[in-house]
Order: C-alpha cells, then structure tokens, then sequence
C-alpha cells in the first residue's frame, strides 16, 4: 500500500480499491513508529473521512508551524510548546476542503530558520537515506515523513530553500510556487515577504495534484492572489522547443563535484528530450546571500517580538519586572539561532544603520528580481542544483552559521525574486539524493510541473530505498 | 524683558467610528466586558495577518479631502516596533513617510498630515494607586486593541494656547460633522498632544520644542500649554536652556513633569509593513468619499456671512450647531435674513419645536409692526406651548401693536397724571428718570405699544 503514490492512492479509493479508513491508519502508525523524529504531533485516530473531494481522504503531514485548530502548533520552539491554537491556517482548510486529511505535524528549525532541522526546540530530525546525516531544513520533518514513506505527502514552507533543499537532501519533489499563490494566513511567520507554503511529495503528478488544492486567493491575507488558471496534472515527456538557461553563477564554484555531475548529466537528459541548454548570468545571484540574511532577519526580528510571555507560550517563571519577565522569557524560550537572527535583524533595521543594510539589500532583491526578468526574454526556464552538496553529518555545520547559511545559495534568489521553483530528485551522489531545481516566471507553475514531469521520467529516480 | 511668541503646533489622535477595527473584523468596543471585542488578529496570536479596513480607508480620505489635503495616489503602512503589553505583536501598524494625505488647511492653522494607524489595547493597573506606580498588578484589555485612529499633525501655525482651544473646538466640530469619529475628548476618540516651543517676538527662527501628551480636555489644553509657555518663558529668562523632552501635564497640580528626555526617545525601527500591500485610492473610492462630506463649518460659517450679512458670532453659532443652521435657512426663505437669526436664536435659547414656516410668519408680523418685539416674544412662547398661527395669536390675544396713537396718548396721560414726583424730577432736568414712566405705559399696553412711539409721546406730553 506505501508503494501507492498519493495520487494512485486517491485514485484506488475513488474505485472502491482501497478503503480511506484502512489507508489512514497504516500511515499513522507508520508515522507513530516514526525512528526520525520527523513527527512533533500524530493523530491518534483516523478522522471522518469523506472521500468524495479531489484528494480522497488522503492523509497529509503538516509542518509543524502551519495553525491547527486544537493540536499542538508550535514552530519547532520551546516559547510555544504546547501552544493550540484556536483556528486552521488557510492553506491547510483548503486542503481539508479537498478531502485531505490530518495525519501529523512535522519538525522544523525552530521558526524555519536553519538548513538542517537541527534547531528544532524538539530535537532533530534524522534523514531516512542515511541516519547519521540531517534532512535538510527548515522543513526537514515534512522532507523526512514523505521519503521514509510515513506521510504519502507533506506541506512545508520555503522562506529562503526551506521547502526545495529538503526535499534534495531526502530525494523527494518539492515546489515553492510564485509568492501570493498560497495563503499565508495561519502560518507562524519567518520573513512575511518571502514565506510561502508548498507540497511535498514523492512524484512530480503528486506536487501538481497537493499544489492545486492549496492555491487560492484569500481575504485573510492581502499579499494573496492565487494562480491565474487552475493547475493542471502534469502529462508532457518532451522538451521541444524549451530554453534552459544555466546561470554561471549558481552551477559552477561552491557546487561539490558529485552533484554538479548528476546536474550535468540531466542537462544532456534535457537535450535529449529537445531542449537547448545555454550558459547565462545573474549577475546579482552572488549578492543574494547577504541580501537574504539582512532581509529576513529583519522580519524576523519584527514578527517574533509578539513572543513576550504576556498572552500565549512560554512565560520564565519569578521574574519581578516587566522587563525581567521579557528578557528571561526570550531567553530561555528562544533557541541560539532564533536569537542570532533577532539581534542581526534589529541591528539591520535600528536608526542609522536602516539604509545601509535593510535599504540597501531590498535594493538588491529589486536588482535580482530584474536579473530574472531579463532571463525570461531569452529562456523559458533557469535550472540550477536545488543545493551545492549532498546531505550532512549531524553537527558538522552547527558551530559555523555562515557555512550553513551557504547551503541557500542556489535557493534564496528565487525567494526574493518572488517566483516558483521546484526541486525533484536528481540522482545520487556517494549514495545520498541530489536535487536538480527548475524556475520559472511568476505563476509558470504549470509550465514548470510540465518540464519536471518530463526530466522526471528521463531521470528514472527511485526512492524506495528510504522508505524500506 | 524680552517679550516672547509662543509657537504650537497639534498632534490630535482621533478614533474612526468604523463599525469593525483597523485591520480584523472585531466589532469597535464601548465599554463592554474587557477582551470580548478580540478575535486570533487583534491579539497577535502566532500566524494571523492584518487586513486594511476599506471604512476606515474612506473616513480618512474623506478627511483629507474636507480639510484640502493632497490624497496620495499611494501610501503604505510601516510597522511601529517596541515592547509594551498594550501592544499585542509588539509593533503598531502606523503610516511612516508615506501618509494617505499630506498639506492641507482648516481655518488659519495649516495641516503638515494625516496618516491611519491603529491604537494600543488598555492596561488597567489594580491597586488603591489605580496608576502604574505602586500598583499591584496590571491587567490587560485588548477590547480597544486595533480600533482604527487617524492622527491629525499640524503645521506650528498656533501662537497661544487660546488659539489652540479655538481651533481644537473647529477642529472637533468639522469631524463631528463629517461623522468620521465621536470626537470625546473625554472618553478618548479625540486626544491631543502639543508642541509648544517660544521665540523672542519678530524673530523667525524655532526655538527647542517639547511635547504635551494627552490633555484630555479643551480646558486641560489650554492650561497645560500655558503652563509650558511659563515654564519655558522662566528657562529663558533664568539664562537656561529649554531640553527637548516629552512632557505630562497634570491638572490637578498644574504642574508639568517629564516622561522622557530625547536620549531617552525608542527606537522604533520603521520598515514598511510586509503583510499589507500599498494603499492606492481608486477614483471610485475618492469619489464616494467626496460625496459624503457635508458642508462643513468653517464653509458653513463664511456662507452665513457672505450671503445673509449674519454677524460672525450668529454665523458660527449655525455652523457649530448645523441642525439650527438649516432651520434658520429654511426660515429666512425670501425674508429678512437677520432679523429671522435673531428669531431664530430666541427659539433656539428658550429651546422649542416650531415649524420654520411659522416662525418665518412671526419675523414678518414684527417686521411690519403689526406686533411689538416684546408681543412677539409673548406669541413665540405661546407657540411653543401650544402651536398654531402667529396673526391669530396676536388677534386671539389682544397683542397687535396700537395702530391709532390716540389710545396711546392716552395711556401717556394717565401714568403721567399717576407719577407726579417722576415728573418733577425729569423737569429738574433728570433726563434719565423717564424709565420710570416707560414701564407703567408698557404695563398698561401689555407690550402693544412701540418703544419709539412711546419715548416720542412722552417728550411731547412733557415739552421735552
């Protein structure tokens, strides 16, 4: 039954071939078996399920920071643990709407903020091809469920590669689609200009099939439009026609040598279905890093603040004062890297300094965007690795921030460009899952569905190993 | 001594009368049971987005536009960050360099802006101090968390804490008018803080300004202003200097104590707002705001003087109290305009319902002299008491005004024949003792008589 895609599976309940009940309860105690700790929550029973929406009762693993009304919904920190929250993020109604179903909620660097899901308040998570070596982050449970096959799918989010560095370090699919497309109403911000839900799951049909029951204006969240046109079950297995464009920038230097030849090689599996291949810059992609890290925290340091001990979460017992109250609830509530990037961002953003950091990186970000703009002109797509290496051992980037923080090298542009990528699986490198990203357009997720769809049969990955 | 100018510009906070909050759907909160007006958005709980409120949007164009501002084709809101528990996400959503209206004039005071933001919740401190200081605990009502406010700043155009009160009251009348706000000082849809700084008189340069928080009443603004006029007035003179600092005023010492120095002003760490878009007026929404703005009193006012010839008392009094400025409108039709003002005001202090049209009959019996002015003072309160037609009241009452002088002289004769000592002290050359003799005529006239015609005969009968 695990060997079912979610779509297969919809699909066998849909015939009457598989009973919804029976489906659910094998992946919840897949899931309550879990070895790692990939799960912060499990539902203990099979809910109602009525199989009649596009997704057939299928069950879906949530990361942890999505709201759900009554579980435990507490961004991978200790300052919410065991925070319930008294209403569902938008993005998980629709898919309940849909006839998804709840099946757990996943780890996650505390707030989304890490690479490793190493700075979750509740341990780390482990990655199902080789435990001794992380899953990526932040949303490394939600990557971690679905390659090990304890979630048929999952949702994550991606503020800067928290979703597409995942799921290459797991060997799975995952999509962040055009900022907007996705509500972000219920979701326990990071960077509220660059967070952005998506699915995923084990196949490219799987992405597209999650991703259209998540999409969706919403009144609750102003920055929302969805996607111009319904999104479409992916069918193409050519790439006549198709522009690739292989920004020098992100596939040269800084890339380990295994992942740049598993990335080479589905370049020629391109040219062989059709497409064209050209080497071309984006000649800000470079300063994306140090654009992201003054921009994010400086969100951060602004969307975090409402964590005082005063209404919800964690509050440091014995303080005599306000301020003690605060500062002892801060700092034993918040983890290092939450911390770090608290005082980062307020530095960016403090009198005097505005201009030269907040300022000048949202001018980057606009320069950035426009270098994507350009490469539309001349390519239907940019492909890059979804990450320079392969997954890492537990520990080895801890004690170095910025060589974690280079782990979004290939990811974070696109986050500040505002536009849809997806990362599917690429091969392996010394044993461990590459990543192979394709970026288009705003709302091209069609297009892009489509192109993956197509490398994803040439490429022929199989998955099962982890989920033995 | 140096004569010196007092220079005062306003920051007045006001409170929309939306029927939701700033940016959730919570209804505005009038002192019911604390945190029952509070939904997952205006308590900041994890997760949650803020979405403008479209009313809220046309109450500030809508004064923009009543006070001539330029409405920005494009403003955005920017995050206010600091700590304080009344403040549920630890920022206020505020507008920063980019309000919805900029420029602007009401009456002789210039408007520098007025920007949209949403207020803090309430903190009630519980303890016999009922203040922050030495209080036992303090508790939180988010009930007024996220009521929308527009703030109002000024151009230093004020020169006297007079001027202030006076432009305050125009000021609260125009938006009480425009029904934006319930403009209560008192209750806090109206609040205002100073800028008061002094120069020596002729000069044209600012001198350092401190700023008055919170003078919750007309009174208290007057008093607390003066009160930093002399405080800084005594600085200057003493040879010291005035310190840039944020100041309260309590009215019950009227004494003035610091909040806080400029060193020790937050850094609030303005970014623009990441989970609004732009706000960007469509000519529909300008539209619609322009439409629903009554004449207001400052128009209403210099109308009242152009087109009747009111005095500028009469003509601020119907702009202020503009149910009164219609009746009279409607009762001056084709009449004599201010003779039906003063009319006008005599129902208005005595405080009744009278048609305008009877009324307007009423100005045009005395007009013609048909009744006295103290006959129809007489007929005015019996048509407040009963109603009906003022020429049938006059006939029904016996107070038409005598036609013939021969009943009058008359009367003249016999009251002059009754005071024979009033007499004798007139003719000793005791002008003024006459009015003695007036009222016993009057009397006897029921007030039918003409004053003029009165005077006139008694000059005749006493070969004055």
């Amino acid at each position: 039954m695990i060997e079912l895609t979610a779509a297969q599976a919809a699909a066998a309940i849909k015939t009457g071939d598989l009973d919804a009940r029976e489906y659910f309860d094998v992946y919840r105690e897949r899931a309550a078996a879990d070895a790692l700790n990939a799960y912060t929550w499990v539902a203990e029973a099979a809910p109602e399920i009525d199989a009649s929406g596009p997704l057939a009762g299928v069950p879906v693993a949530i990361k942890d920071l999505f709201c759900t009304e009554g579980v435990p919904s507490q961004a991978g920190s200790k300052i919410l643990e065991g925070y319930r929250p008294p209403y569902t993020a938008t993005s998980v109604a629709n898919l309940q709407r849909a006839g998804g179903t709840l099946l757990g909620k996943t780890n996650q660097d505390e707030f989304a903020m890490g690479s490793s899901t190493e700075n979750s308040a509740f341990g780390p998570t482990l990655n199902p091809w080789d435990t001794a070596r992380v899953p990526g982050g932040s949303s490394g449970g939600s990557a971690a469920a679905v390659a090990a096959g304890t979630a048929p799918w999952s949702i994550g989010t991606d503020t800067g590669g928290s979703i597409r560095q995942p799921a290459a370090l797991c060997g799975i699919v995952g999509l962040k689609p055009t900022y907007g497309a996705i509500s972000r109403y219920g979701m326990i911000a990071f960077a509220s200009s660059l967070d952005q839900a998506g699915p995923f799951t084990r196949d490219v049909t799987d992405s597209a099939l999650l991703l259209s029951a998540m999409v969706g204006a919403d009144p609750c969240d102003s920055t929302s439009i969805g996607l111009p046109g319904p999104v479409e079950l992916p069918t193409r297995t050519d790439l006549k026609g198709i522009r690739l464009g292989v920004p020098a920038e992100l596939s040269g230097e800084g890339i380990e040598p295994g992942v740049l030849a598993a990335f080479n090689d589905t370049l020629d599996r391109a040219r062989a279905l059709g497409a064209t291949v050209e080497t071309m810059h984006l000649p800000h992609a470079p300063h994306g890093l140090a654009a992201y890290y003054l921009i994010a925290p400086a969100e951060c340091s602004s969307n975090l603040a409402r964590y005082d001990g005063v209404r919800y979460g964690f509050r440091a017992p014995g303080q005599a004062t306000l301020l003690d109250m605060y500062t002892a609830t801060r700092e034993q509530g918040f983890g290092a890297e939450v911390k770090r990037r608290i005082m980062l961002g307020t530095y960016a953003l403090s009198s005097g300094y505005y201009d030269a950091y907040y300022g000048r990186a949202q001018k980057v970000r606009t320069l950035i965007a426009k270098d994507f703009t350009d490469a539309w002109e001349r390519f239907d797509f940019v492909v890059t690795p979804t990450a320079p290496g392969v997954a890492f051992e537990l520990g080895a980037k801890t004690a170095d921030p910025l060589a974690m923080y280079v782990n979004d090298v290939c990811t974070v542009p696109m986050s500040l460009a505002g536009i849809p990528a997806i990362s599917i699986p690429n091969g392996l490198s010394e044993g461990l899952p590459t990543g192979f990203q394709i970026t288009g357009p705003a709302f091209s997720e069609n297009r892009i569905l489509d192109a993956a769809f197509a490398l994803e049969q040439a490429i022929g990955f199989d998955g099962g190993k982890a989920r033995a | 001594m140096t004569a010196y100018e007092p220079v005062i510009g306003l920051e007045i906070h006001v409170q929309l009368k939306t029927r939701t909050k700033m940016f959730c759907g919570c209804a505005l909160s009038f002192g019911e049971e604390p945190n029952t007006r509070t939904c997952p958005v205006c308590l900041g709980l994890p997760g949650t987005l803020p979405v403008t409120n479209a009313q809220a949007v046309q109450y500030g164009i809508m004064m923009g536009l009543a006070l001539g501002c330029e409405i920005a084709p494009r403003s955005i809101f920017h995050r206010k960050n600091y700590f304080y528990p009344d403040l549920a996400k630890g920022y206020q959503i505020s507008q920063y360099d980019i309000p919805l209206c900029l420029g602007g004039r009401l009456g002789d005071v210039r408007i520098h802006r007025i920007h949209l933001e949403e207020d803090a919740a309430k903190l009630v401190h519980v303890g016999t101090s009922g203040r922050i200081h030495g209080s036992d605990a303090s508790i939180v009502d988010y009930n007024r968390g996220g009521t929308p406010l527009a703030e109002i700043v000024t151009e230093p155009d004020i020169h006297s804490a007079e001027q202030a009160r006076d432009w305050l009251q125009l000021l609260r009348e125009t938006l009480r008018q425009l029904g934006v706000s319930d403009v209560n000082m008192e209750e806090g849809s109206l609040r205002c803080d100073a800028n008061v700084s002094i120069r020596p008189a002729g000069s044209s340069e600012l001198g350092t300004k401190t700023e008055l928080k919170n003078m919750n009443s007309f009174r208290f603004v007057m008093q607390g202003i003066n009160a930093e006029i002399a405080r800084q007035t005594a600085l200057l003179e003493a040879g010291e200097a005035v310190v840039q600092e944020t100041l309260h005023f309590d009215p019950t010492s009227g004494r003035i104590s610091s909040l806080r120095s400029k060193e020790e002003a937050h850094d609030y760490r303005y970014f623009p707002e990441p989970d609004l878009v732009p706000l960007v007026p469509t000519p529909e929404m300008l539209e619609a705001a322009q439409a629903a703005i009554p004449e207001l009193p400052a128009e209403r006012s210099a109308r009242y003087e152009r087109d009747f010839e009111l005095a500028p008392d009469t003509a601020y009094l119907f702009s202020f109290e503009p149910e009164w400025g219609d009746y009279f409108e409607r009762a001056a039709d084709g009449a004599d305009a201010r003779a039906t003002a003063i009319w006008v005001t005599e129902l208005r202090s005595r405080g009744g319902d009278v048609p305008p049209e009877t009324l307007a009959k009423l100005v045009a019996l005395v007009g013609a002299k048909t009744v006295t002015a103290a006959a129809g003072r007489t007929i005015l309160d019996t048509l407040i008491a009963e109603g009906g037609d003022p020429a049938q009241i006059a006939e029904r009452d016996g107070l038409t005004a005598l036609e013939d002088s021969g009943e009058l002289e008359a009367i003249v004769a016999k009251v002059i024949a009754e005071h024979p000592d009033v007499v004798e002290r007139i003719q000793g050359g005791n002008a003024k003792a006459m009015g003695a003799l007036v009222g016993p005529i009057m009397r006897e006239t029921k007030g039918r008589a003409d004053g003029g015609e009165v005077n006139r005969l008694l000059r005749a009968a006493l070969g004055l």
